[in-house]
């Protein structure tokens, strides 16, 4: 009897077995190579010192450089997840609504801008923004405009760029959420004397919040480590954090200082996806993006 | 006899007790190894048994000129296959490279002096046999002699081109008079705020910083003022861009109208009808690229190939394709009719109308600067 116990134990450990040891081997071994990383030095030529050092660790917490460029890339994601959650409720609502063919035709849309390379997606803002590009040349055929206006490289098109990736992800989640709420919830609060936007207020937008919560997080930390948006669409002094990491690594041969910010951009993420887990549950996102 | 009739010879050997256990066992294990050495894993083992070597440079028309003229009548007389990377920046294939097995990289085109110091002082750089690579007499003397200096009279890549990083300005914004008459400062011209641009690396800010503040760009006194200046050009700009591609788009489609740009970048744009000017300021950049070999890489082979790369019309096919003039010495080789016409071009073979970066004054303060860049770049 013990012994089927046992068994019975030691089967979801078994059966977890495989993807435990690919999490361990591919994220948490890289991610302890990254923290022995943080207290080495950088060498004069650039290569890397093994050694115990704090230096980088308290380089990055002290200076205001680190913490405003994380502030201000803090900003632009949770700006972008605001603009996602408010663009992104109404499409969900409507293809939650839709019936039939229309549902599934809706969906897709949604799914197609997945097939084309997010690198490709944010240079096309190039083309419709620019001084040449198609908006500026529809506002000076029509004569709206004597000459070309300056749209592009600075915050707001970052920004764009954000939304403009992210909202699928906001939409999906939401879509989700709402397409499990229970119609005869809404038909209940409708009998007991709802208009429909008491109704919404009320039943729907409570009961679709989770999946709001979850778009949003998703949102979040896609926007806070992104690095090619603000390299394509930013203005000079538009870097956010993950183009320090990048510059660290990369340009200036500094991969302990790298793997700091790195460590630093992790856990104001990792923070974020706690504080959603204790009060919403990860199991949610896993259903909007599964 | 073949190793099935040795084989059961041994058996029949042991068998019949004329060798011990030990010893047949043995002998199969030896067998065993001697096979295994000759198998295709075996063949990895032989250093100088070569069957491929690996080439990383900047792609596009250079990779298809290098292709067409060097790599596969490198392979038809060899039997070496070429394999052909690509890499986006100095940067990020040195980041490649720090984290690769020795010999898994072999030859890269790689840019300046200072790229050849960095790749040398961090234990890269191979020793070539410049016997078994007779083209090498053709190439300018002076190119060799900056990067023997650096690395001790040891030889770890062949030039290969060169070109200058000048002021590029569209001509219906910005006569040709004006941009010699501002030289540099044209960068930090408010006339011009939110129309300029530049490129997002440290080293060509502080280089232009240097000659907007009437410093020597090899030995600058004044840092500070450097970095105002960077910082006045930071904030006129449009944009940093960071790639020859965006710099091109920038310019053509009239983002910006002046900028520094790339000698050979800058010509293409104008063979393309765009009515680009380029100027050179006094003390502009001069640049050399190089074909870099790595440490562990199979030397024979490599060498061979870069005889290849370096033949006159390897040389003159790549040159036109990216429109930097050859390595080639143009008293020594008849490098045709369009190489004369790039910018940067120097007939002489001396290259003493370029200055060029001295790679142990800017290589000793990359570390400070790049990070101090990286600072400003951000609006601080």
């Amino acid at each position: 009897m013990a012994t089927i116990e046992q068994s019975e134990k030691r089967a979801p450990w078994v059966l977890l077995s495989p993807a435990l040891v690919t999490i361990a081997l591919l994220l948490v071994v890289p991610l302890m190579f990254i923290v022995v990383y943080s207290f080495w030095l950088r060498t004069s030529v650039g290569g890397v010192e093994a050694a115990f050092s704090l230096a980088n660790w308290q380089e990055a917490l002290t200076d205001r450089f680190y913490r405003d460029i994380l502030i201000s890339t803090v900003r632009i994601a949770a700006i972008t997840t605001i603009l996602c959650a408010i663009i992104g409720y109404p499409v969900a609502y409507f293809v939650a609504r839709a019936r039939g063919v229309n549902r599934g035709f809706l969906l897709l849309l949604l799914m197609l801008p997945f097939w084309v390379s997010y690198i490709i997606r944010t240079m096309s803002w190039i083309n419709i923004l620019g001084v040449s590009g198609a908006l500026n040349s529809l506002l000076l055929a029509i004569g709206v405009i004597d000459e070309p206006i300056q749209m592009l490289y600075n915050e707001v098109t970052v920004i764009l760029g954000l939304v403009h990736f992210l909202l699928p992800f906001m939409i999906l989640n939401t879509y989700v959420s709402l397409d499990g709420i229970d119609r005869a919830l809404e038909d209940a609060a409708n009998s007991l004397g709802a208009n429909p936007m008491q109704t919404f207020w009320e039943v729907t937008l409570p009961l679709s919040v989770p999946g709001l919560a979850a778009g949003a997080v998703l949102c979040f930390v896609l926007g806070a480590g992104t690095y090619i948006t603000p390299v394509i669409l930013g203005g000079p002094t538009d870097a956010m954090f993950a183009n320090l990491v990048f510059e660290a690594i990369i340009t200036q041969l500094d991969w302990p200082l790298g793997a700091v910010l790195s460590l630093m951009l992790l856990v104001v993420l990792g923070a974020v996806v706690l504080t959603y887990n204790r009060f919403m549950g990860l199991g949610q996102i896993a259903k909007g993006i599964g | 006899m073949d190793d099935t009739k040795r084989y059961e010879r041994l058996r029949e050997k042991f068998g019949n007790g004329d060798i011990g256990r030990r010893k047949f066992l043995g002998l199969l294990g030896a067998a065993g190894a001697a096979y295994g050495v000759q198998m295709p894993f075996g063949n990895m083992a032989f250093a100088q048994d070569v069957s491929e070597v690996r080439f990383d440079g900047w792609g596009g028309v250079v990779s298809e000129a290098f292709r067409e003229k060097a790599f596969d009548p490198y392979t038809a007389k060899t039997g070496i296959k070429v394999v052909d990377g690509t890499f986006g920046s100095g940067d990020e294939y040195l980041a490649r490279v720090k984290t690769a097995q020795e010999g898994e990289y072999n030859i890269a085109h790689l840019s300046g002096v200072f790229d050849y110091a960095r790749y040398h002082n961090l234990g890269f750089s191979s020793s070539l046999n410049t016997a078994n690579i007779p083209n090498l007499d053709l190439v300018i003397p002076k190119l060799v002699d900056v990067f023997r200096a650096v690395s001790g009279d040891q030889l770890s890549c062949v030039p290969y081109d060169y070109g200058t990083t000048g002021l590029a300005y569209n001509r219906k914004y910005i006569s040709d008079e004006e941009m010699k008459e501002q030289g540099a400062r044209i960068l930090l011209n408010e006339k011009y705020k939110g129309k300029i641009g530049g490129w997002s690396d440290w080293r060509t800010r502080i280089w232009y910083g240097a000659l907007q503040t009437d410093q020597d760009p090899n030995n600058i006194q004044d840092m500070d003022a450097v970095w105002d200046a960077i910082r006045t050009h930071r904030d006129l700009a449009l944009k940093y861009w960071g790639s020859g591609a965006e710099l091109m788009s920038l310019l053509a489609e009239e983002e910006i109208y002046v900028t520094e740009g790339w000698s050979g970048r800058i010509y293409a744009l104008q063979e393309q009808g765009h009515d680009i000017g380029y100027y050179d300021p006094p003390n502009g950049f001069g640049w050399q690229e190089c074909m870099f070999v790595m440490k562990g890489s199979p030397m024979a082979a490599v060498e061979e190939l870069l005889n290849f790369m370096l033949a006159p019309e390897t040389s003159i096919a790549v040159a036109e394709a990216q429109n930097y003039p050859p390595a080639l010495d143009p008293s020594k080789v008849d490098l045709g009719s369009k190489i004369p016409t790039l910018p940067a071009f120097d007939p002489t073979g001396t290259l003493d109308g370029l200055t060029f970066a001295n790679p142990d004054y800017w290589n000793g303060n990359e570390a400070e600067w790049s990070k101090m860049f990286g600072r400003v770049q951000k609006g601080y």
